[in-house]
């Protein structure tokens, strides 16, 4: 008889070794965790704290108040709790980094996949389109498009993702060129695979490692556009509370009330590192050569 | 081909890519909804006819497609237009604007450029040091720290707090003296500084400890060479080929980067003249700052490029 158990010892899978190596990386394990903490709180944020993030408390309304025991950050000049603000603000923030890295990778794979898999025309076209966009500086065109659009949150998102997917269709393009001559991709054309087929069933999975690295690291990007955004009044609009609108309206209080500014800021600094991280972990455990 | 006519080609084929990207800038600017003159429109006294008026002397009035065409036939004789907002000529508000960006963005590059060197290449000699994991950390905290945020709390401790430091400006009317200057000058340059420092130390260990990999490098150790020569001589030399690239890159970057720090600092800059002219929706001044922008991306491109196929022997013209 055969022990069933044996096959599941064996750590010598893909998946496995993958999991081994990113298990090794402790600073993206940790950050792992701390982004889902994050997350959680930011969807039970209704049940962590018992003040609403535009509730006004009229007793302190006018200055801001330091943090105390009841409002651990401190509250702002108009008497909101400021913690609840910046918990809420999570909500925005996570929401926009992980939906517009989702959208600049969905963008990206499809015009990298394309490009490297047909190549000639096709390709050149498809790149010549991705040297254009990418020699427009980013900051400004976003800051002038969402200005301009005056963006609800989706549109934020789509803004932000639909300009962020040049460096994923190069990365795709370079993986699709050097796919494009196995084995397993010519035994599936003889079969008759049609091209969609062949691209996105075969080739895709063994370029998945890489796209998923680079998601990860742009959710780090667009959490730093969008609080940069709306740092300057062009992105989310208040009351909705965001980091980045959250420092934009601390700076009237910087000299008598400095810690507003510092919360928000710091967990923009935090989430953002733990990204990176998670991306620098995901790298060692599916793209071990670098 | 030879070296001539690769430089042609490609200068050429830089024509293409400006036009496209000309295209894009002026159909986000002129199509999105709204116009610079929305600003009348909720003032009683301004009449309809009024507001035509001023359209038709703007051209605003035109189809988008003509404008654009008018635009680009003044753009490529020199002619940028006036300002909506001032009346101004937009060439001169910005060359009156470019020294202050040149002078923050040149600082900050100095300075990037003086700390990544020499920490990228001592964490990749001394590798998985403590030295090397320190750098690293505080690389991945370079990188992913929201620079506004930086230039706020120094603001708040050395301009406020401690009052080290002036919190906006570029030198104290009636003084403009060098401290002065440089005074004013420390605080935001260090803070433009801090992302590139950061990326460019990091990408310099890269590109070390991938050349001390390559097989010259242990012919060089195996026949006698100290480290010291081994490392400064032969790897440093190589090593700093790709890292010129994204360096050189990165200033281009750095140049609209520096919207950010110029807004907060109040510095009288490109980048405070383009949020400024956001507010009044300037398109003359918004599509020649934008130009402005891309081209110094596309032309450092091509330099960089034909640089390397004269430096790099390998790099065939084709």
């Amino acid at each position: 008889m055969t022990d069933p158990s044996a096959a599941m010892q064996d750590p010598r899978t893909l998946l496995g070794e993958a999991f081994k190596r990113f298990r090794r990386h402790r600073l993206a394990v940790v950050s792992l965790a701390l982004l889902v903490v994050f997350s959680l709180a930011a969807v039970l944020a209704p049940y962590l704290t018992p003040y609403t993030f535009d509730g006004q408390d009229v007793a302190l309304l006018g200055m801001p108040t330091p943090p105390s025991l009841a409002h651990p950050m401190g509250t702002d000049h108009l008497g909101r709790d400021n913690a609840t603000r910046v918990l809420y603000g999570a909500r925005v923030s996570l929401l926009v980094g992980l939906l517009s890295a989702l959208i600049a990778t969905l963008v990206g794979t499809i015009v990298g996949a394309l490009a490297g898999f047909y190549g000639g025309a096709t390709d050149n076209v498809l790149m010549r389109a991705t040297d254009v966009v990418l020699s427009i500086p980013l900051l400004p065109l976003v800051i002038v498009l969402s200005g301009f659009l005056r963006p609800n949150l989706y549109l934020l998102v789509l803004i932000i993702g639909v300009l962020g997917w040049m460096g994923t269709a190069r990365l795709v393009r370079s993986q699709f060129l050097s796919l494009r001559g196995r084995d397993f991709v010519e035994a599936s054309r003889a079969l008759g695979g049609s091209g969609i087929r062949i691209m996105f069933l075969h080739m895709l999975p063994n370029a998945l490692g890489p796209i998923l690295v680079s998601t990860t690291l742009s959710v780090g990007g667009a959490i730093l556009l969008e609080s940069a955004l709306s740092f300057f009044g062009f992105g989310v609009q208040p009351p909705t509370p965001t980091w980045g609108n959250l420092l934009n309206s601390s700076r009237d209080w910087l000299d008598i009330a400095p810690w507003i500014a510092t919360f928000p800021g710091l967990f923009i600094l935090v989430t953002v590192l733990a990204v990176n991280f998670l991306g620098d972990g995901l790298r060692d455990a599916f793209d071990p050569r670098m | 081909m030879n070296l001539t006519t690769f430089i042609v080609k490609r200068v050429l084929a830089a024509v293409p890519l400006l036009l496209g990207i000309s295209i894009i800038l002026f159909g986000v600017l002129h199509l999105a909804p709204g116009g610079p003159l929305d600003v009348y429109a909720d003032i009683p006294g301004v009449s309809h006819e009024a507001l035509e008026n001023i359209k038709r002397e703007l051209g605003l009035d035109q189809p988008v497609p003509v404008q654009y065409v008018k635009w680009l036939g003044a753009a490529v004789r020199g002619q940028w237009g006036y300002s909506i907002r001032t009346g101004r000529a937009v060439a001169k508000d910005i060359r009156e604007r470019m020294p202050a960006t040149f002078l923050l963005g040149g600082t900050a590059f100095v300075l990037a450029l003086a700390a990544a060197l020499p920490l990228g290449v001592l964490s990749a000699v001394r590798q998985y040091s403590l030295l090397d994991y320190t750098f690293t950390f505080l690389s991945f905290i370079g990188f992913s720290m929201p620079i506004f945020w930086l230039a706020l709390m120094l603001q708040s401790l050395f301009a406020v707090h401690w009052q080290l430091l002036p919190s906006a400006g570029m030198y104290t009317i009636g003084d403009g003296g060098f401290a002065d200057r440089l005074r004013h000058l420390a605080l935001p340059a260090s803070i433009l500084s801090v992302a590139y420092m950061a990326s460019w130390g990091r990408f310099t260990r890269a590109s070390m400890l991938d050349v001390f990999g390559l097989d010259y490098i242990r012919t060089a150790r195996a026949k006698g060479l100290g480290e010291r020569t081994v490392i400064y001589r032969h790897a440093l030399r190589n090593a700093l080929v790709p890292v010129i690239t994204i360096v050189a890159l990165d200033f281009a970057g750095m140049i609209s980067g520096a919207v950010i720090t110029e807004t907060i600092f109040a510095w009288p800059g490109m980048g405070r003249l383009f949020i400024e002219s956001m507010n009044g929706r300037d398109y003359p001044v918004l599509m020649a700052l934008l130009m402005i922008g891309s081209f110094a991306l596309v032309a450092i491109n091509l330099i960089t490029d034909i640089v390397y196929s004269i430096v790099d022997a390998r790099i065939r013209y084709d």
